[in-house]
C-alpha cells in the first residue's frame, strides 16, 4: 500500500544567519515510490531542503517526517537515506567494489550476501567488471553511475540526488537522465531530485516542485507545470514564454478581457488576475500561436517579423506584436512552410485558453 | 640513403635550423639556472663532500712520518722492528723538530694509544743528542716504551691514508692493537646513549606534534575563511619569530621560579619547596621542540585536508557509517599523505636539532647535534664531527628510503 505522505515537510523554516530565511514555511508531501524534483534557480532553497532531509542541516522551525516518523533527532547515518552528491563523492582511496560495499559493511551484512548486492547494483548501472577499478580511473559518466549504484546498494526506501548530472556533458547528461528514470521505474524507490535544469526535471519527474525565494511556487506534474503554470515565475522559469503586461477590464467565467499597455484588448484565461481592474501579466507559449490560422481564433493580430533564427528542426521568429518586440514564435521546418522573411507582416492567432492572465511582474 | 633530407623553407636542413632556433632558449635556460646551480654547488654539495672527505681523511700523520712508515712496510709486527725503522723514525722526528711541527702528531698518536704524548715529547727533547748508528738502542734508552711492541704496532696502525676509525668511535667501538673491532670501555660508551636519546626525542616530538597538529589542521581546513585565516596566522606567528627568541621564552616559562611552575604549585601538584625541574633535562627539550616544530606538521596536514571534499564525510554518514567509522575509514586514510609528509619532516628536523636542546636540554637533554657542535668548536676534532654528521645524514637517508618503500615518496604532499 503506497503511502501518500512518505516524506512530509511541515511548515519548515531554515535560516543560516538568523537574519534571512532560506526556506520559508515549506509544506511538501511526497508519496512512496514517487520521483519528485526540486527545481529552482540557485539560492532558491532547494538544496537546503535536501540537506535537511538528509540530516546535514537542521530545520530552524517545523518538522520533517519520513514514513510518519519525525526525523529531526535522527542522525544522518541512522536515517537510511541513499544520497548521490553533486561531485559524486566517491571515496577516492577505495575501489568501486569497496565503495559499494561500504554501506553494506557498516551494516554488518555477511560478505557473500554483500557481494550479491554489489553485483546487482553494478548490473543495474551496467558496470559489471569494474569492481577493482579506482574511481580516478573511471570517466565522469562511469563515476556518476557508481555513485548512483552506491546510493541504491543498501536498498534504501528514499534516495536523494543533488544535481548529480551537473558535471556531465550534454549527451551524457541526457542518456543518464533516461537511465536514472528507468532505474527508478524498475525498483520503485522514492527519489527526491534537485536540479536547476528544467529539461532534466521535465524528463524525469512524476512531480516537480518549483522553488523560488525559499518557497514552493508550484508542485505538479511536468505537463501540468508547462501547460498550466500558476504564476508568472513558473511560466518564465519553465520553457519559453511570451508575455504582455496589461490590466483586466472585464471578466466573465473562464474568459477575461485584458487591455494591454499598447491599448489593444485581448481575450485571456483568468488564472491569478480575475477581478476587474487588476494588473496582470499575460503569458503565452510560443508554440501555441499559429501563423495565418484558417479558422477564426479568440485572438487575431498582425505582427512584423524582426528576426529569423534557424534552429535545424524548427525556425524561431522574433516578432513585434502588440507592443512586444520580443515575441517568439516557433515554426516547424516542414516542406510546405510559408515564405518567412524579415520585415514581413503576418497574421497570428491564438485561443484565450492558452493565454493565461497571471500575476503582474 | 634514399631518404630525402627535410629542409626548412630557407634551405637549411630542418634539424639544424631547429637546433639553431632552440639554442638561444637553451642558453637562456642555462644562464637562468646557473646562479642557483653554483649556489647549491658551493654551499651544499661542496661542504657535504668536504665533510665526507674529512671524516675518513688520515693523511696528515702519513705525510709527517714518511720514512718510518716506509721502513715499517716489511715489518710483521710480531717482534720489535729492525734498526731500519728506528732510523726512519729518527730522520722524521729530527725533521719535524727542525720545523717545530711535531705537536700535530702527538694528538693524533695519543688518540691511537695513550702514552704517546710523553713518549714523543721526551724523545724529541733528547733527539739532538743521538749519535749516528744503532738508533734502536738509543731510542729504547730515551724511553723504554720504544722497546714495547704495542706502541710500535699502534704507530704502524696510523700509517694508512684513509681510516674509518672515527665512525667506529661514533658507535662506541675502536680497533684493538690487532686491528680487531671491539667495544670501548663500559664507562666511555656515551655515543650510543646519545644516538638512542636523539632517536627517542625525535620520535616522541613527532608523535606529540602529530597529536597536536591533526585537530588544528582539521579545524583550519574546515572553518570558514574568515576564522581559518586568523587561526593560520596564530599557527604561523611563532614561525616568523626568531628561533632563539622562542627557545628563550620557553626558558622563562619553564624555569623553576617560572609561571608554569607557579601554576603547578598553585594547583597543588607540587610543594613550593619541591618545584619540579622542567628545564635542563629531557622534558624541556620535548616541550620546546614540539612547539617549535608544530608548524611543520600543521602545514602539510592542512594542505592535504584542504583538498578532501566535505561531501566525502557526508557521503560516509549518509551511507550509514557512524561519524567515527566514517572518520576512520574515509577521512583518516585520505590524510595519510599529509601525515607521512609531516612526520617525515618533523622527524628529520628533530633528529638534527641543535639550538633548542643546547639551551634547554642541559646534560640529560642534549642530543647528537650538540656533540657534533662540541667537537667542531671545543675539542676541534673536526674529523670526528664530520663522521658523526655523516652518520646522521646516512640515518636520515635511511629513514627516507624506508618511508619511500612503505608509503611511496610520490604520495607525499608538502603543500
Amino acid at each position: 500500500m503506497a503511502n501518500d505522505h512518505f516524506v512530509r515537510f511541515e511548515n519548515v523554516d531554515k535560516s543560516y544567519d538568523g537574519k534571512q530565511l532560506v526556506v520559508k514555511g515549506l509544506d511538501l508531501d511526497i508519496a512512496e515510490g514517487e520521483f519528485v524534483t526540486m527545481l529552482g534557480p540557485s539560492g532558491s532553497g532547494k538544496t537546503t531542503c535536501l540537506m535537511m532531509l538528509a540530516g546535514f542541516e537542521t530545520p530552524t522551525n517545523g518538522q520533517i517526517y519520513l514514513d510518519n516518523k519525525v526525523i529531526s533527532d535522527i542522525p544522518p547515518h541512522k536515517r537510511g537515506i541513499g544520497m548521490v552528491f553533486q561531485n559524486y563523492a566517491l571515496f577516492p582511496h577505495m575501489t568501486v567494489y569497496e565503495n559499494l560495499a561500504f554501506p553494506l559493511r557498516v551494516r554488518k551484512i555477511p560478505k557473500d550476501e554483500a557481494d550479491k548486492k554489489v553485483d546487482k547494483a553494478l548490473s543495474m548501472v551496467s558496470l559489471q567488471g569494474f569492481e577493482s577499478r579506482m574511481p580516478m580511473q573511471l570517466s565522469g559518466g562511469q563515476q556518476q553511475r557508481v555513485a548512483v549504484a552506491r546510493s541504491l546498494v543498501f536498498d534504501p526506501k528514499l534516495v536523494l540526488m543533488d544535481e548529480p548530472l551537473g558535471a556531465l556533458d550534454k549527451n551524457l547528461r541526457e542518456s543518464m537522465q533516461y537511465e536514472i528514470k528507468h532505474i527508478h521505474e524498475s525498483i520503485g524507490v522514492t527519489v527526491v531530485y534537485v536540479t536547476h535544469d528544467q529539461t532534466e526535471a521535465l524528463t524525469m519527474s512524476n512531480r516537480i516542485a518549483v522553488f523560488n525565494d525559499g518557497k514552493v511556487q508550484q508542485l505538479s506534474s511536468p505537463d501540468e507545470l508547462y501547460e498550466r503554470p500558476v504564476n508568472s515565475f513558473v511560466a518564465e522559469f519553465i520553457g519559453e514564454n511570451n508575455t504582455f503586461a496589461g490590466e483586466v477590464i472585464d471578466s466573465s467565467g473562464d474568459q477575461c478581457k485584458v487591455k494591454l499597455n499598447s491599448g489593444t484588448e485581448i481575450l485571456a484565461n483568468p488564472i491569478v488576475a480575475k477581478a476587474k481592474g487588476e494588473k496582470t501579466t499575460v503569458s503565452l507559449r510560443p508554440e501555441r500561436a499559429i501563423i495565418d490560422p484558417e479558422t477564426a481564433m479568440d485572438n487575431n493580430h498582425k505582427g512584423k517579423i524582426e528576426e529569423v533564427i534557424y534552429h535545424g528542426d524548427h525556425t524561431r521568429l522574433r516578432l513585434d506584436l502588440l507592443g512586444n518586440n520580443q515575441f517568439i514564435l516557433k515554426v516547424p521546418n516542414s516542406s510546405n512552410r510559408i515564405d518567412i522573411k524579415e520585415g514581413r507582416e503576418i497574421n497570428i492567432g491564438w485561443n484565450s485558453v492558452d493565454c493565461r492572465a497571471l500575476d503582474p511582474k | 640513403m634514399s631518404q630525402e633530407q627535410i629542409l626548412s623553407s630557407d634551405g637549411i636542413p630542418l634539424e639544424e635550423s631547429l637546433k639553431k632556433a632552440e639554442r638561444k632558449n637553451k642558453l637562456k635556460a642555462v644562464l637562468l639556472v646557473a646562479p642557483l646551480f653554483l649556489f647549491i654547488l658551493i654551499i651544499y654539495v661542496f661542504p657535504i663532500g668536504d665533510m665526507l672527505f674529512r671524516s675518513v681523511d688520515d693523511r696528515m700523520i702519513t705525510k709527517m712520518l714518511p720514512k718510518t712508515f716506509n721502513a715499517m712496510e716489511n715489518w710483521d709486527g710480531k717482534d720489535l722492528p729492525d734498526e731500519e725503522v728506528y732510523k726512519g723514525l729518527y730522520d722524521d722526528l729530527t725533521y719535524l723538530k727542525k720545523n717545530k711541527t711535531y705537536g700535530k702528531i702527538i694528538a693524533r698518536l695519543n688518540y691511537e694509544k695513550s702514552g704517546f704524548s710523553s713518549l714523543i715529547k721526551k724523545t724529541v727533547r733528547k733527539i739532538n743528542k743521538f749519535e749516528e748508528g744503532n738508533y734502536k738502542k738509543q731510542f729504547i734508552k730515551v724511553h723504554k716504551r720504544w722497546g714495547k711492541n704495542e706502541y710500535l704496532v699502534a704507530l704502524k696502525n696510523t700509517a694508512p691514508n684513509w681510516s674509518y676509525a672515527k665512525y667506529l668511535k661514533g658507535m662506541d667501538r675502536k680497533f684493538d692493537q690487532d686491528r680487531n673491532i671491539i667495544q670501548v670501555e663500559e664507562d666511555r660508551r656515551i655515543h650510543k646513549i646519545l644516538w638512542l636519546r636523539t632517536l627517542n626525542v625525535a620520535f616522541w616530538v613527532t608523535i606529540f606534534c602529530f597529536v597536536l597538529a591533526y585537530p588544528i589542521s582539521h579545524l583550519l581546513a574546515t572553518l570558514p575563511m574568515k576564522y581559518s585565516n586568523l587561526l593560520m596566522i596564530c599557527v604561523l606567528l611563532p614561525f616568523w619569530t626568531s628561533l632563539l627568541v622562542r627557545t628563550s621564552s620557553w626558558m622563562v616559562l619553564l624555569q623553576q621560579q617560572g609561571p608554569i611552575n607557579d601554576l603547578i604549585v598553585w594547583i597543588g601538584l607540587a610543594a613550593d619547596d619541591n618545584r619540579p625541574e622542567l628545564m635542563y633535562n629531557v622534558i624541556g627539550t620535548f616541550v620546546a621542540m614540539t612547539q617549535i616544530l608544530l608548524p611543520f606538521m600543521v602545514l602539510p596536514l592542512y594542505s592535504v585536508m584542504k583538498t578532501i571534499s566535505p561531501s566525502l564525510m557526508r557521503a560516509g554518514k549518509s551511507l550509514g557509517g557512524t561519524p567515527l567509522v566514517s572518520f576512520v575509514k574515509i577521512y583518516f586514510p585520505l590524510t595519510i599523505p599529509g601525515i607521512g609528509a609531516g612526520c617525515l619532516l618533523v622527524f628529520i628536523l628533530a633528529i638534527g636539532y641543535y639550538i633548542t636542546p643546547a639551551l634547554v636540554g642541559g646534560a640529560s637533554g642534549s642530543l647528537i647535534s650538540n656533540t657534533i657542535a662540541y667537537h667542531m668548536k671545543s675539542s676541534l676534532d673536526w674529523a670526528f664531527a664530520s663522521a658523526l654528521g655523516t652518520m646522521l645524514l646516512v640515518g636520515v637517508l635511511a629513514i627516507y628510503w624506508v618511508y619511500n618503500k612503505l608509503v611511496g615518496i610520490d604520495n607525499i604532499k608538502l603543500g
